[in-house]
């Protein structure tokens, strides 16, 4: 068993990370910070997981959010998809292992990943509307946010909502207010199974190895860690059964990385764009330095009567 | 030269110096409504799209309500633009005199006008600003549909909202850059923005720049 993060003192501590533990902030250029907080990130090993959706409830009761009651279609997925008041989600699919000939139910737990390199924060054009914590923690601050939707299309786990009530996004907080104070996140804190633990990234994946050894050791030989590099990895990471295969895990991506589309978006079309721009307007001035007004003449004037006087 | 180069309200007055009427006042309301929204819209849209202008943010009273005006700024740009559209397609339409004077820009620079085609009511240089205008101002309202949450969201995918995005900021900036165009041809040929704002330019004005419809408009044939 993995050693849970102990219950807390109940006297007021102060915040183990704060503005000033930011390296990375939205629309902004900040100095980070020289020593960089340990970073953290929570293990979700699909395998121990039993489908139970205490970590749903608990992310609903912590975060003091309500979901809407639903309309039952015949899955178990409750609700449909992430919404701005889910930012968890318990995702089900029943794989058949050809190889195997079992019925393997797969419950992944959805939700923000805390990429160490985020698109949303790379899109968002709110200063300071998303931030990143030097522990690894990923952000929203609701204040800035204006609602635009961008993070959505800088996500390439498709996970931030848009809220229609207030317009803006929304998306898991590593429950970095609990963090800070030495706690571990709601969803895992109320896990029964341990199928999510949290810790150091660097004892969540050793714990991963000791897990991945115990599901190769009962047959599933591709059971592996998933910590996308094409994100420069993530502060949330799974345990899957079969990491050749992250997609069967109700289409986890095979190898997520921001889209080329907003890398350009938000990169080379930004410079040139305003070069051009610049370069319009300076041409303008230029012009006009050297070329000079074109004025009309008195002779222009002149034809113009005579034109006219011609008809009359 | 079989099409009228002269729009219904075009009209001299003779005198000292010769006045031409050049847009009837419903035509420069039209205008100055597109140009109000289009000047709106690239301040607002420019704060969205990079950090180091989001203080323009604050003219419209912050980050939300820039998001929130932005796209309806658009609406009122298309349609506006639409009637402008309609208004002046007809004698926008490309001749062969046309390229002549674009392949002579070198002349049109200098100012040496006397080297070049008559020009009708609009010349090549007004007619690429019309004809790429209609174009873009096309794309941005279609693309900015696909990329208005509030109420497109559902519709579009995010994949479909990425290249709407990448899109639409592209020809933003190329929309912007013809209407630095648009904007320095009239301050630099003088006499100009009063066609715009009266509706009026000189004789002498109409024979410099656009001959051939002021001496359609005195003879009254072509």
């Amino acid at each position: 068993m993995f050693t849970p993060v102990p219950n807390p003192t109940t006297s007021p501590v102060a915040a183990k990370f704060g503005q000033q533990d930011l390296i990375r902030r939205s629309a902004s250029s900040i100095t980070p910070p020289a020593k960089r907080q340990t970073e953290v990130a929570k293990l979700i090993d699909v395998s121990k997981c039993i489908g139970c959706k205490a970590c749903q409830v608990a992310c609903l009761e912590w975060n003091n959010l309500t979901e809407e009651v639903g309309v039952n279609v015949g899955v178990y997925d409750n609700p449909h998809d992430l919404t701005a008041n889910t930012w968890t989600l318990m995702r089900y699919t029943e794989y058949e292992n050809a190889e195997s000939g079992n019925l393997e139910w797969l419950i992944r737990k959805d939700g923000c990943m805390h990429c160490e390199d985020p698109g949303c924060l790379k899109a968002c054009p709110a200063p300071g509307a998303i931030v990143q914590y030097s522990n690894g923690i990923v952000d929203f601050d609701h204040d800035k946010c204006i609602g635009c939707g961008y993070c959505i299309k800088g996500c390439p786990f498709n996970i931030p909502r848009i809220s229609q009530v207030d317009q803006k996004a929304y998306k898991c907080s590593l429950c970095s207010d609990r963090i800070a104070v030495g706690q571990g996140p709601a969803c895992q804190k109320a896990c029964p199974t341990q199928a999510i633990v949290f810790g150091t990234k660097d004892e969540m994946k050793q714990w991963a190895d000791h897990r991945i050894k115990d599901l190769k050791s009962r047959g599933f030989k591709n059971a592996g860690l998933y910590d996308p590099p094409g994100v420069g990895g993530t502060h949330v990471m799974y345990v899957l059964q079969h990491v050749d295969k992250p997609q069967i895990y109700a289409g986890l991506p095979n190898n997520p990385s921001i889209s080329p589309l907003v890398e350009v978006w938000k990169g080379v079309t930004k410079y040139v764009g305003l070069a051009a721009i610049g370069a319009f307007a300076a041409f303008g001035f230029l012009h006009h330095a050297l070329a000079g007004a074109n004025r009309v003449t008195e002779e222009d004037e002149e034809n113009a009567e005579r034109l006219t006087e011609g008809r009359r | 030269m079989s099409k009228s180069e002269v729009d219904a309200g075009d009209s001299v007055h003779p005198g000292k110096p010769v006045i031409v009427d050049r847009y009837t006042l419903p035509a420069r309301i039209n205008h100055w409504i597109t140009a109000i929204s289009l000047v709106l819209l690239a301040l607002s849209g420019l704060a969205l799209f990079t950090p180091a202008l989001y203080f323009l943010t604050g003219l419209f009273g912050g980050g939300q309500l820039t998001r929130i005006i932005h796209p309806w700024i658009g609406v009122v740009l298309f349609v506006s633009f639409l009637g402008l559209f309609f208004r002046f397609f007809r004698l926008n339409l490309w001749e062969k005199t046309d390229s002549v004077w674009m392949s002579r820009l070198r002349d049109v620079l200098a100012g040496d006008e006397n080297k070049l085609p008559e020009v009708g009511k609009y010349n090549a240089g007004q007619k690429m600003v019309f004809w790429s205008m209609s174009l873009f101002i096309l794309v941005l309202i279609t693309s900015g549909v696909v990329i208005w949450d509030q109420y497109f969201g559902n519709y579009f995918t995010i994949e479909q909202k990425r290249i709407a995005v990448l899109i639409h900021s592209a020809t933003a900036i190329v929309a912007i850059c013809v209407w630095i165009v648009h904007v320095y041809a009239a301050i630099w040929v003088r006499g100009t923005i009063g066609a715009m704002t009266r509706g009026k330019v000189t004789g002498g004005w109409a024979w410099r720049h656009h001959r051939r419809w002021l001496k359609e408009l005195v003879t009254g044939k072509n």
